[in-house]
């Protein structure tokens, strides 16, 4: 016979019982029985309290999307529940496995317009994977099973449980194993068929300008070993998206970097002029394909996808597969052979990468952030880093420039492309790999709509590194500006409006007069932090941070004149590209 | 893609190549909220939705949607996989694809003024109609088929006065299999005779 729970008791054992040990949860009227219940259980299951509930949708994205776990975060009824929609729809976009936990009003005053009431299900319907309002204690056992299992099979993504205090309050003799019902929700499924791989293993040995195009499908299904191991097998060039990246170590001579975008040249030229393109957990989304017409246009396409609405959604695949990524490869390397003769098409690659490689000016005399980047991939090279980022300028160069050697050690809104991600994520990745160095590369635009966990990082002990690549503007909506607005600033300065630059004048690096002060404001929040401006500094600046005993911010000086290069426009193909 | 809304849907449809009907059946689970998180999804992918029906089936777990939607086969293919990625849609068929029977219920209130009742009971039973309610200036009157006599039906009445109408929307059903029929086009066997319009 089951002890008899509480509602709130039910909802964090069910935590527990996924193999989840941290959550992240801040408390209000409509969630306090189970804040309650997390006191009850804190030597199985860390609480950390965020500072804003956004913050702690992204914290457990970090730790969902570091450990491949889902990540779970709470928040009360109501403005915690609104606060939390960014998250879960970023959480959506990306494939991460989040069960996101609301406290709701009594059921008895729902539809009432009640202190704190929205109807959070209602809200986040389309963002989510499924949503859940538990109206009655009994089944609350039954659908947290349903929301882990539904979160974290099949393509995983974000679960909504919405629980009103009174459920949280009933008594419940609890059954943890009750059958699911979920009788449209199949996964099991989703396996590639023997003889649509040994139709792929033929158009492999049959091509002669073959390229992998290997996307967040690849880490999420955990088949990065099965990718590298195809690649060795077959010697195809691979190409990732910013999903993709750490899926395919990036010093591997086969390594292409990334395509799109802001992909690399011969990323692009390959994909563009190759026979036969490899699409492996991927969506071919518009930052990738460009003018979708164009995109490998000379090319069959093979397309591996675990969401069969993926395939043909936006590029008809000639080689439809749906399944599982590294049930696919594991499969696909026991027969593959490799393409009968493609030194040719590595030597092309190669001319390309060697007329046209990824660089910046060296010889700058203050630090390029691009340099940064750079500087910091080398000096953790050897270490085991988890590299997370806000969204714009520096998140393309630290797709470009940091090197990535091993899946889930980039974290990057890609999907929804979330200005402030970069911190909490790093906070939830640092929480669940406290060994780790974890390392938020951030701009000062994106840094700032999350600082505030900078006082969760110092309150619950998470040593995050901030590298804070500061220009004092919006840096990517600047390029755009410059390169579609005739230059034209429209509130993209981030400092006081007399500054000339508010307005596009004033030269150099930007105002000395630095708005605000970030390394005070770490201070106030008890972090490190330290100010690099001169190039021949940066080196131990870099080292300081990283050894700092804690969470610690450097503020890199850096000129907002940069642009992220090479670029293809939206919507446009490889033969509009800019090399820069 | 065009939005929810009729005349817009028209303007795109006339403008582009005929695209087909198709009737999609979809069986979902019964729970709340299942409704509208598959007109959600439908709305917000920008999916044209010509008509939808919805009740409950033999299964009381289980309820029966049935979507008319006009799309080229690409979009189809979309709409089907979009609604069976719905966690709490069990089923759902292309059964437009198949041999089917399709009705529509409508109830339509008409102006019947003296004089004008002996026609429009002459018209409601050529369609197989039934007259349920008779006020002093207008009938109500019953009528299911399919969605063309329906039309044609509306088309023929609308001189009289249309006060009111209402529809339920499609609902279908595919065949059994090796049945021997001559109605050849998933034929109405309530189709008056005398419908076809010049």
């Amino acid at each position: 016979m089951p002890e008899i729970v509480t509602g709130a008791d039910v909802v964090v054992q069910s935590i527990i019982n996924h193999g989840v040990d941290i959550i992240f949860a801040y408390p209000g009227g409509a969630s306090m029985p189970l804040h309650q219940a997390l006191t009850r259980y804190k030597d199985r299951l860390r609480t950390v309290l965020p500072r804003h509930e956004q913050g702690g949708g992204f914290a457990a994205q970090g730790f969902a999307r570091s450990t491949g776990k889902p990540g779970v975060c709470m928040a009360t009824s109501g403005p915690g529940a609104t606060n939390l929609v960014t998250a879960v729809a970023d959480a959506k976009m990306d494939s991460v496995p989040l069960v996101a936990i609301t406290g709701q009003v009594k059921t008895k005053v729902i539809g009432t317009d009640a202190f704190q009431e929205t109807p959070i299900v209602e809200v986040c319907r389309g963002i989510t994977k499924h949503s859940y309002l538990v109206t009655r204690v009994d089944n609350l056992a039954r659908v947290m099973r349903e929301a882990f299992h539904i979160a974290t099979t099949g393509r995983p993504g974000p679960v909504l449980v919405d629980v009103p205090k009174d459920v949280q309050e009933a008594k419940v003799a609890p059954d943890y194993n009750v059958p699911m019902d979920l009788p449209g929700y199949r996964v099991a499924t989703l396996r590639a068929k023997p003889e649509q791989l040994a139709q792929v293993a033929a158009a492999i040995k049959l091509a002669r300008r073959p390229v992998i195009y290997a996307g967040g499908g690849v880490i999420t299904s955990g088949g990065s070993r099965e990718l590298c191991e195809f690649v060795r097998k077959t010697g195809i060039p691979i190409t990732m998206t910013v999903m993709g990246l750490g899926g395919f170590p990036a010093y591997d001579p086969l390594c292409l970097q990334m395509l799109g975008m802001h992909g690399t040249v011969y990323a692009n030229y390959a994909v563009d002029e190759c026979d036969l393109l490899l699409a492996l957990g991927v969506r071919f989304d518009d930052r990738v394909t460009g003018k979708l017409a164009e995109f490998a246009k000379g090319a069959k396409i093979v397309h591996i996808d675990v969401d069969a609405s993926e395939i043909n959604k936006n590029k008809p695949a000639h080689f439809p597969i749906v399944s599982d990524v590294r049930y696919a490869l594991a499969e696909l390397n026991k027969i593959v052979q490799p393409p009968a003769d493609i030194s040719d098409w590595i030597k092309k690659i190669e001319r390309w990468r060697q007329a046209d490689p990824m660089h910046y000016d060296e010889d700058y005399p203050g630090i390029l952030p691009q340099h940064a980047i750079s500087e910091l991939s080398r000096l953790t090279k050897d270490r085991e880093t988890i590299v997370t980022v806000g969204v714009g300028q520096h998140q393309m160069w630290t797709a470009q420039f940091f090197k990535f050697q091993r899946p889930r050690t980039f974290l990057s809104s890609s999907g929804l492309g979330t200005m402030g991600f970069g911190l909490p994520a790093a906070m939830g990745a640092q929480a669940a790999n406290p060994g780790k160095l974890v390392i938020d590369i951030d701009g000062d635009g994106s840094f700032l709509m999350n600082v505030q966990e900078l006082a969760s990082c110092y309150c619950e002990k998470l040593p995050v590194k901030v590298m804070l690549l500061n220009n004092q503007h919006l840096g990517m909506v600047v390029q755009w500006e410059d390169r579609f607005h005739q230059g034209n600033r429209a509130h993209t300065y981030l400092g006081p409006i007399d500054h000339p630059e508010a307005v596009g004048k004033g030269n150099g690096v930007g105002n000395q007069e630095r708005y605000p002060d970030f390394v005070t404001i770490a201070k106030g929040f008890g972090c490190g932090s330290g100010l690099v401006r001169e190039k021949g500094d940066l080196i131990d600046a870099l080292g300081e941070m990283i050894a700092y005993d804690g969470p610690y911010l450097l503020d890199v000086e850096v000129p907002y004149q940069e642009h992220v290069l090479p670029m293809i426009p939206s919507g446009m193909t490889v033969k509009d590209l800019i090399k820069g | 893609m065009p939005r929810h809304g009729g005349d817009k849907y028209r303007a795109f449809a006339a403008a582009e190549e005929p695209l087909m009907r198709h009737v999609l059946s979809a069986l979902v689970q019964n729970v709340p909220g299942v409704l509208a998180q598959i007109s959600g999804m439908l709305a917000s992918r920008g999916f044209n939705i010509e008509s939808l029906a919805v009740g409950e089936t033999e299964d009381p777990k289980l309820s029966r949607m049935t979507f008319v939607v006009r799309g080229d086969d690409r979009v189809l293919d979309q709409v089907g996989k979009q609604l069976e990625k719905v966690v709490t849609v069990v089923k759902v068929i292309d059964i437009s694809a198949q041999d089917f029977v399709e009705r529509d219920l409508m109830l339509i209130k008409v102006a019947a003024k003296l004089g004008s009742r002996g026609e429009i009971r002459e018209l409601t039973d050529i369609f197989r109609g039934r007259i349920v309610d008779v006020g002093a200036n207008e009938v109500m009157i019953e009528i299911s088929g399919q969605e063309r006599k329906i039309n044609s039906f509306i088309e023929l009445i609308r001189p009289f006065g249309i006060v009111e109408l209402v529809r339920t929307g499609r609902i279908a059903m595919v065949r059994s299999t090796g049945r021997l029929r001559d109605d050849k086009d998933g034929g109405d066997e309530n189709e008056p005779p005398a419908m076809r319009k010049s």
